[in-house]
């Protein structure tokens, strides 16, 4: 009897939840949104991949959960989460079309509905739509059962099916300009997603791929490691130098919409950069980081502009200037909150930044930093004939600054100085009890972070010409600080990684912007609840923050 | 540091000095700006004491408590609205406000319980900047949860006529709406703290703040008690921001930030986790927003200086951390930061 009331509860709760989460989805317009691109075209849009998604996780858990207490019908709790994900959307379809939701909920439109209803009328859709919950939420579930072989090959191979579908705007231009490639866009690509041949065989493709490097991946690393050292340096350098050569081709390759958003992303790998100094390393949370690269962008701009006429530097002349006022605001911002720790800190911080913001946008300040208008005709950068100025040269300026300040974090990190933040960070009284000057060890954190942040900030003032007020909201600091938590706060591929998927990502999906803050919320949220250590965490804080599971030694962790 | 204290009270003295001497304000502005800062201070009241009481059970500062704040009065604008399209608010203005009011106060409730349950209560025992960013991220994902649900515009709060107009006040004028503020925010907080001081269900809550483990062996149900006061903080929050609608007339998904923040600074002021304190500081805060920029900087001849409101409380939220983080009050918590 006991056994009959868990396996009900299991499924409905989870369900449920997943249920209302599929009708948020829905009413705050992503499903709508989404649907407009395809995955596989005229099978499956994005939405729907969406509503799958929700569907198949409701099954996935709620089997999950029915193994975790023994239930002998796992496979009927999934099917009975999927019903009941499929059986609320579908009230919302009836509920929509007896009421007007839209005098409140301005995405319950009738085209939402007919998405959801699967194009049919809301009696036979909602029909449809139960059936479509049933069946995703048994496919979750048997996704969880079958073997963890099994398991990984379907999963890398259906999610690179989605994402080339979905980063079809991305991939054809690239394989365009490359003359044999573009056979394979005719065989890949319809007007708008994949056609269903292409999805079919480049889902046979990786799933092979990913089942051969399952079963012999082991031998090939083991193969590495039997290489005689000179070898394996040599190997070693030839991937370095093919990536490095691949970085200064990525602009010619990818043409100048991507290259644009090439140079967005570097600057946030700048500035993700920094923080991660000031937030990775030290530990020290601060959410007015964007004053810094405020500061660094008005220095430029004062110091260039000569629509202000005060100074007519260069930009390389500027540079310099716009890094040490940068070092110096965070020297000067760091001696009051030296004393905080934790949460005083971050909205000490917080206060600072809006403090910069409010009195750059004000009256007061006008005759020198140009208020709401902001300062225009910043020159740009140049380097003898060479001059920066379509995104595909400023992509090389930015890579340089990149590489620079990635080299620095990346030497810091193992100095003395690097170890002393990172005692400061895990304990600032044993810190210093072992003699670390905690003073000049947090402000160095701060400076070198406001340094690189001020650097980013030149930059960007020399690339849009103009700088505003608006442009350094708190925004822009929680931003960099999702950057940095999902890629894995104090490493530096994660800085990357993160500045990738989280700034590179929504350029290119351009219906997904209105939800980025929404996905980095919620993307804060979840890192912080499943995945502390990031995406592409640094060895050392994995095994700190996972060390119970070690000991307890569990052996099958789910492949996600 | 002392040095860059006195600095800034010396400056303050100078611009008051001035201001005065220049005789630019007569006594009437001088009580619009008191009235004004005292309704906006109690709002700032009321919020903080959604901080103030998790900060005192949790340790941590509930980041999305000003997303609490938005969500209600957004929500209670539809019922408003439908009310005062079909007329019954003009009817029945006291019983609609009071629908308006639990409708608010309802849905903050709600999602403050939500956010303990999904967002906070999994990480209760994590280290300390973990929950702080959950909460950062649950406030972003509310903000725009909202924006995705109710649409990114600003919606006018609808008139509620009883409210209009002025009542005499001897030789002043006192608004009516200011009025019904500072006595409802009133009521709710002497109703609050009467529930904390006096009834049983308080007393736990002090002592889950307290001490978490010897209340637990006192027979105290912790998450229980944590879900108070989120409840708590909810209910408050919903009522101040109906009353934060009712006084600029409108709302919107990024209406609970600014708000949010001076509420914290109110209760850092006040001494975090001192809720006499959180009420006082809400209140001196609205008053030195409301007073400061003519009173300060008007006589050091800043132009415009009602634009750089904001910025008087964030710096006197920076200069109450660095020189007394434990607030005007002082925390009731004798606890080591740790």
């Amino acid at each position: 009897m006991k056994l009959g009331f868990g396996l009900w509860y299991n499924g409905i709760r989870v369900g449920l939840i997943l249920g209302a989460v599929g009708v948020l989805l829905a009413l705050i317009g992503m499903v709508e949104a989404f649907s407009q691109r395809s995955v596989i075209s005229e099978v499956i849009s994005m939405g729907h991949t969406l509503l799958l998604l929700v569907g198949l996780f409701a099954g996935y858990l709620a089997t999950k959960r029915a193994t975790r207490t023994d239930s002998a019908y796992p496979m009927l709790t999934s099917l009975l989460s999927g019903l009941v994900v499929g059986g609320i959307l579908s009230l919302l379809v009836l509920l929509g079309s007896l009421v007007n939701l839209r005098k409140i909920f301005i995405n319950a439109s009738p085209l939402l509905y007919r998405l959801l209803a699967f194009d049919l009328e809301p009696g036979g859709g909602t029909i449809v739509l139960l059936l479509f919950g049933t069946l995703s939420g048994l496919l979750g579930g048997l996704f969880y059962l079958v073997s963890p072989l099994v398991h990984r090959v379907l999963g890398i191979s259906l999610g690179c099916m989605v994402v080339t579908g979905v980063l079809q705007d991305l991939l054809r231009p690239t394989f365009a300009l490359w003359g044999p490639l573009a056979i394979i866009n005719d065989w890949l690509y319809a007007t708008n997603g994949l056609t269903l041949h292409g999805a079919a065989s480049l889902f046979i493709l990786i799933a092979l791929v990913t089942y051969l490097w399952a079963k012999r991946g082991g031998t090939l690393q083991a193969g590495f490691q039997r290489l005689p050292p000179a070898r394996q340096r040599l190997l070693r350098f030839s991937g370095w130098g093919l990536l490095a050569l691949l970085l200064i081709l990525l602009p010619q390759i990818l043409g100048l919409f991507l290259s644009e958003v090439l140079t967005i992303v570097g600057l946030y790998v700048l500035l993700g950069l920094g923080l991660n100094i000031v937030v990775g390393y030290a530990g020290l949370l601060d959410l007015g980081y964007v004053a810094f690269f405020a500061i660094g962008s008005y220095t430029m701009a004062l110091l260039t502009s000569p629509e202000l006429g005060f100074f007519h530097f260069s930009f390389w002349g500027a540079l310099p200037f716009a890094i040490f006022m940068g070092v110096l605001f965070g020297v000067l911002l760091g001696i009051p909150v030296l004393k905080m720790r934790g949460d005083y800190l971050a909205i000490a911080t917080l206060g600072f930044g809006e403090i910069i913001r409010i009195l750059v946008l004000s009256d007061f300040l006008r005759p020198w930093l140009g208020g709401a208008q902001g300062v225009g005709k910043i020159p740009k950068a140049s380097l003898g004939a060479i001059e920066f100025g379509t995104p595909q040269q400023l992509y090389y300026l930015i890579l340089a600054g990149c590489l620079l300040v990635g080299f620095i974090s990346w030497r810091l990190r193992d100095s003395r100085q690097g170890r002393a933040w990172m005692a400061v960070r895990e304990d600032e009284d044993v810190a210093q009890a072992m003699g670390i000057n905690l003073v000049a060890t947090k402000l160095m954190a701060f400076a070198t972070g406001a340094g690189f942040s001020a650097l980013s900030g030149a930059i960007f003032a020399s690339k849009l010409g103009s700088v505003y007020p608006h442009s350094f909201n708190v925004m822009i600091s929680i931003n960099i600080l999702c950057v940095i938590i999902v890629g894995g706060m104090g490493s530096i591929p994660g800085v990357i990684l993160g500045a990738i998927a989280l700034v590179g990502l929504p350029e290119l999906l351009r219906e997904f912007a209105e939800y980025r803050l929404l996905v980095y919320g919620a993307a804060l949220v979840a890192m912080m609840l499943l995945r502390p250590e990031g995406l592409w965490p640094e060895a050392v804080r994995r095994a700190e923050l996972h060390e119970e599971e070690a000991e307890g030694a569990e052996p099958n962790i789910p492949a996600d | 540091m002392w040095l860059i204290g006195g600095a800034i009270l010396l400056l303050i003295l100078w611009g008051s000095a001035a201001t005065l001497a220049s005789g630019r304000y007569s006594g009437y502005h001088w009580f619009d700006f008191i009235v004004f800062g005292l309704a906006q201070g109690s709002i700032y009241a009321l919020i903080a004491l959604g901080y103030t009481m998790v900060y005192g059970t949790l340790r941590m500062i509930n980041f999305a408590h000003s997303e609490v704040f938005m969500g209600g009065p957004y929500t209670a604008y539809f019922v408003a609205a439908a009310f005062y399209s079909s007329g019954f608010l003009d009817q029945h203005p006291i019983l609609s406000l009071i629908v308006v009011f639990f409708v608010s106060m309802a849905t903050s409730t709600g999602i403050a319980v939500l956010l303990e349950r999904v967002a906070y209560r999994p990480l209760r025992n994590s280290p300390r900047l973990v929950p702080l960013i959950t909460a950062i991220g649950a406030s972003f994902f509310l903000q725009y949860t909202f924006r995705g649900l109710y649409g990114s515009g600003f919606q006018a709060y609808p008139v509620v006529k009883i409210l209009e107009g002025q009542w005499a006040l001897g030789e002043f004028r006192i608004l009516k709406f200011q009025a019904v503020v500072i006595i409802a925010a009133a009521l709710m907080m002497a109703a609050l703290y009467a529930f904390v001081q006096k009834t049983k269900m308080g007393k736990a809550i002090r002592a889950v703040s307290e001490d978490k483990e010897a209340a637990s062996l006192m027979g105290i149900g912790i998450d229980r008690m944590i879900v108070t006061t989120f409840v708590i903080g909810g209910i408050s929050a919903g009522a101040a921001g109906v009353l934060y609608a009712l006084m600029f007339k409108q709302v919107h998904f990024f209406m609970g930030f600014i708000p949010g923040i001076k509420a914290f600074t109110a209760a850092v002021l006040g001494g975090i986790g001192n809720i006499p304190g959180a009420m006082l500081g809400g209140i001196f805060l609205g008053l030195v927003e409301s007073v400061g920029p003519s009173l300060f900087l008007d006589g050091l001849g800043i132009v415009a200086p009602y634009q750089l409101k904001d910025a008087i409380a964030f710096t006197m939220l920076v200069l109450v951390l660095i020189f007394r983080p434990t607030g005007l009050l002082g925390e009731r918590l004798a606890v080591k930061k740790a």
